[in-house]
């Protein structure tokens, strides 16, 4: 009963998302306030009825109910109790779900939160929103219904796929959508600015706190699955420019130019026409990326779900949203006048480049995901893209980024004094020269590893240099320094840190050049040297799991003969799904990993083995860590946050003052 | 999440044998240099069943096949680039994960260069219209300067 009541909360939910697709907008054209505060009431009723429609089919898993036929499919009654939750969603119909939630979630988060907005924009933004609701929502209904039972139940489920059976699924997914479907609200921001006809900086001010939410989600997401991917595929890989990843990848490019093109526009009114085209952007690679990963276009051996008719139908409302908004956009942008003027070399003029650069690296990632589809198509030739590629044209694209990131922070609005951005680097960059000489000798080849790592090192000092010297402006004292730096705007240490984020990633990343790797057959009581350390193998030993059965080979890791960690790889079979599964070993030495996955033993003991020691690689994901640091302080500065826009023009006066030097 | 998905599909393939990830190593060549050779040349080549996996990642029989013949033509002294060709010529282009070069790849490989230079140019366009328009007050704007200032 739970189950049809949940199926019926969603088609009341389609209901509602349509009135309010229609009824505020119409209100809104009408000046008719009454039909505008449909809105807000709407939207957090349509949030309520996907939550508890969620929740009907959390409990049909979390109960084992047999006869509904997702459950069937995905679980099992012996799986451990938090894969029956996080199983939810690691299906289709599933993750469909929890989509149109965190889009009701966002839509309900704009009608608490936005009391500041004016009325009318507010009832666009939470129209469009529910076109998209609607959209999505018949999509389950029609083609991916979880609620759908089964005549005769089994008895038993054919359990979760092995490789979702891990504490990755139970986040990765959810931050990642909260971070592509997040970029909806700026969407339809974007979609109402153009409705109502009114492109301003308070526009900006508005929309920016969403964006900063969705970049922040869709950072720690990718990073997360990366991680996933990391520990769970055996060979130590994090990254692979897969076509799924790839549709992750463009969305946040696209929306890390939007919300640095947006800091423009609420400065200075520039660059209207695309930071609105941007915000467009943004949610349509969100979209064509849903396409992608749901089509099955790219993969025609993927196990998601590869049904052409669900195809068509993603396919027909990213046709409907794009299309429509772009149409919406052409009959609106030559309406808006150009705002202020600046010099290129200037701090708009350096957002300039860094959005050029990230429009092209994102182009790139898209050319080269849809090429193969596109070439097949029209010549019927096969080619492939892979890692390869991407490494040869999206690396170049992304280096003079980073050059870029610490002079542009130095630069003034208006006009800046390139030549005195760079004195002020110079600190900064003899660090990185002398980093990338530390590297070289400590470490030694290949050239490109310690070159980044000086690089990655002159990024995060520099990151942080002007907002430095600012502190010490007064002289060298602790309490004008910390007066100082509550002063500046947290935006300002925001921007800092995630640049610095974005560049201790980096530093992660060139380290992957002084890697070790070895592949080779051990047996027990064995030790295998593994560039620092050395990895003793203790024994093979089998251990039963709740529904699985795995073969663990406890190993012991020594430094010059002292012990400085134990570790378990294990291969687990799964017998439910029949399929095997590694758990890697991973000891996090300082910040690197030493990494030992096993395959299978052979009659005489011997286990076929990969070991890693992988210095530095913690850096990776501390770094993206980092960045959505940055990216929370930035949404904590006073002057941005949700719901006190308007109050806060009136209170941060004073602080406006303090706060009027140069560079933020 | 879909390389673990797109994993599965290449273990089901692989599920004979005792699964093992990727480069084995009673496949691995005695000669470091040779073997580091073939490393590099596998992460260039495409596992066919596989999707977006090279033959150095993926543990598919076939990818196991392809690791044993490029390192069998390493040891018969083979050039990288005959490796190659050898295996373009049976396979296409399609192994390949970094396309070649020519006519029907000139718009993947040209993509980021087309589009910043496109870019740049709407960029110094835009930027030249811009200061074409007047940055001076006419003397209408003048004269209500100096009355707004007198206040």
């Amino acid at each position: 009963m739970i189950v049809e009541t949940g199926h019926y909360a969603l088609v009341l939910a389609l209901a509602l998302a349509l009135v309010n697709a229609i009824v505020p907008i119409w209100g809104a054209r009408r000046n008719d306030a009454s039909l505008m505060a449909v809105a807000p009431s709407a939207a957090i009723m349509t949030f309520v009825l996907i939550a508890y429609a969620f929740c009907a089919l959390t409990y049909a898993h979390l109960v084992s109910d047999f006869s509904v036929l997702n459950v069937v499919e995905n679980s099992h009654s012996a799986k451990p109790l938090v894969y029956k939750i996080s199983g939810v969603w690691g299906n289709h119909e599933g993750s469909m779900l929890l989509w149109v939630l965190i889009l009701a979630i966002f839509g309900a988060a704009v009608a608490i939160f936005s009391r500041g907005m004016p009325d009318d924009l507010r009832a666009n933004v939470l129209g469009v929103q529910s076109w998209i609701g609607s959209a999505f929502l018949l999509f389950i209904l029609l083609t991916s219904n979880p609620f759908a039972r089964l005549a005769q139940p089994p008895a038993e489920g054919q359990d979760l796929n092995p490789l979702l059976q891990d504490p990755g699924l139970a986040i990765h997914p959810p931050l990642l959508y909260l971070g592509y479907v997040g970029l909806s609200i700026t969407f339809s921001f974007a979609a109402a600015a153009l409705i109502s006809g009114r492109i301003d900086a308070s526009w900006a001010r508005y929309v920016r706190p969403w964006t900063l939410i969705a970049w922040v989600f869709l950072t720690l997401g990718i990073a997360m699955g990366s991680y996933w991917a990391y520990y769970t595929l055996g060979w130590g890989g994090f990254w692979f420019w897969d076509p799924v990843e790839n549709a992750s990848l463009m969305p946040w490019l696209a929306a890390t130019a939007l919300l640095h093109c947006a800091a423009v526009m609420e400065k200075r009114e520039a660059l209207r026409i695309w930071t609105i085209f941007l915000a467009i952007l943004a949610f349509s690679l969100s979209l064509i990326g849903t396409f992608l990963v749901r089509s099955g276009v790219l993969t025609s051996v993927h196990a998601f779900a590869s049904d052409p008719q669900r195809g068509i139908f993603i396919l027909v409302i990213l046709t409907g949203f794009i299309g429509g908004s772009l149409a919406l956009f052409a009959f609106r942008a030559g309406e808006l006048k150009q705002g202020g003027i600046f010099a290129p070399v200037s701090r708009e003029g350096a957002l300039v480049l860094n959005n050029l650069l990230l429009t092209t690296a994102c182009a790139t990632v898209f050319v080269g995901t849809l090429y193969p589809l596109a070439l097949e198509a029209i010549t019927g030739e096969k080619i492939s893209v892979g890692a390869p590629f991407f490494n040869a044209t999206f690396v170049p694209l992304f280096l003079p980024l980073f050059i870029a990131m610490p002079v542009g922070q130095m630069l003034a609005w208006k006009r800046g004094d390139l030549l005195g951005a760079a004195q002020k680097l110079t600190v900064a960059a003899a660090c990185g020269v002398v980093a990338a000489l530390v590297f070289a000798g400590l470490r030694g080849a290949p050239w490109a590893s310690y070159c980044l790592a000086g690089l990655a090192v002159f990024v995060i000092v520099g990151s942080f240099t002007d907002l430095i010297s600012r502190l010490f402006m007064d002289g060298y004292s602790v309490s004008s320094a910390w007066r100082r730096a509550t002063g500046v705007p947290r935006s300002a240490w925001g921007a800092a840190f995630a640049h610095a984020g974005l560049a201790v990633t980096l530093l992660g990343l060139a380290a992957t050049g002084w890697g070790v790797d070895r592949i080779l057959t051990v047996k027990a009581g064995e030790t295998v040297n593994l560039g620092p350390y050395e990895v003793s193998v203790t024994g093979l030993v089998p251990k039963q799991g709740p529904n699985y059965n795995a073969l663990v080979a406890p190993s012991i890791v020594r430094s010059g003969g002292v012990q400085v960690a134990e570790i378990e790889p294990a291969n687990r079979f799964y017998p439910a799904r029949k399929m095997n599964r590694a758990e890697a070993g991973i000891a996090t030495l300082g910040l690197g990993q030493v990494y030992m996955s096993i395959g299978g033993a052979s009659p005489d003991g011997a286990i076929d083995a990969r070991l890693y020691w992988k210095p530095l690689v913690s850096l990776i994901w501390i770094g993206a860590l980092i960045m959505g640091f940055g990216g929370v302080l930035s949404l904590s500065d006073r002057r941005l946050r949700i719901g006190v826009a308007r109050r806060a023009r009136v209170s941060t006066v004073p602080n406006d003052k303090i706060s009027a030097q140069p560079a933020e | 999440m879909s390389r673990l998905l797109l994993f599965v599909v290449c273990l089901i393939g692989g599920l004979q044998t005792l699964p093992s990830y990727a480069v084995e190593p009673s496949e691995i060549l005695p000669d470091p240099v040779l073997e580091a050779r073939a490393r590099g040349l596998s992460a260039e080549l495409r596992c066919m069943v596989c999707q977006n996996e090279s033959i150095d990642e993926s543990n598919a029989p076939l990818a196991h096949d392809l690791r044993v013949l490029v390192r069998e033509h390493l040891k018969a002294g083979e050039s990288d680039a005959a490796i190659r060709q050898y295996l373009v010529a049976r396979y296409g282009d399609f192994i390949l994960l970094k396309p070649p070069f020519k006519t029907e790849t000139f718009f993947l490989w040209g993509a980021p260069l087309l589009v910043l230079l496109a870019g740049g140019l709407g960029i110094a366009f835009a930027a030249r219209r811009r200061s074409a328009q007047p940055t001076v007050l006419n003397a209408e704007e003048q004269a209500r300067l100096a009355d707004l200032l007198k206040e």
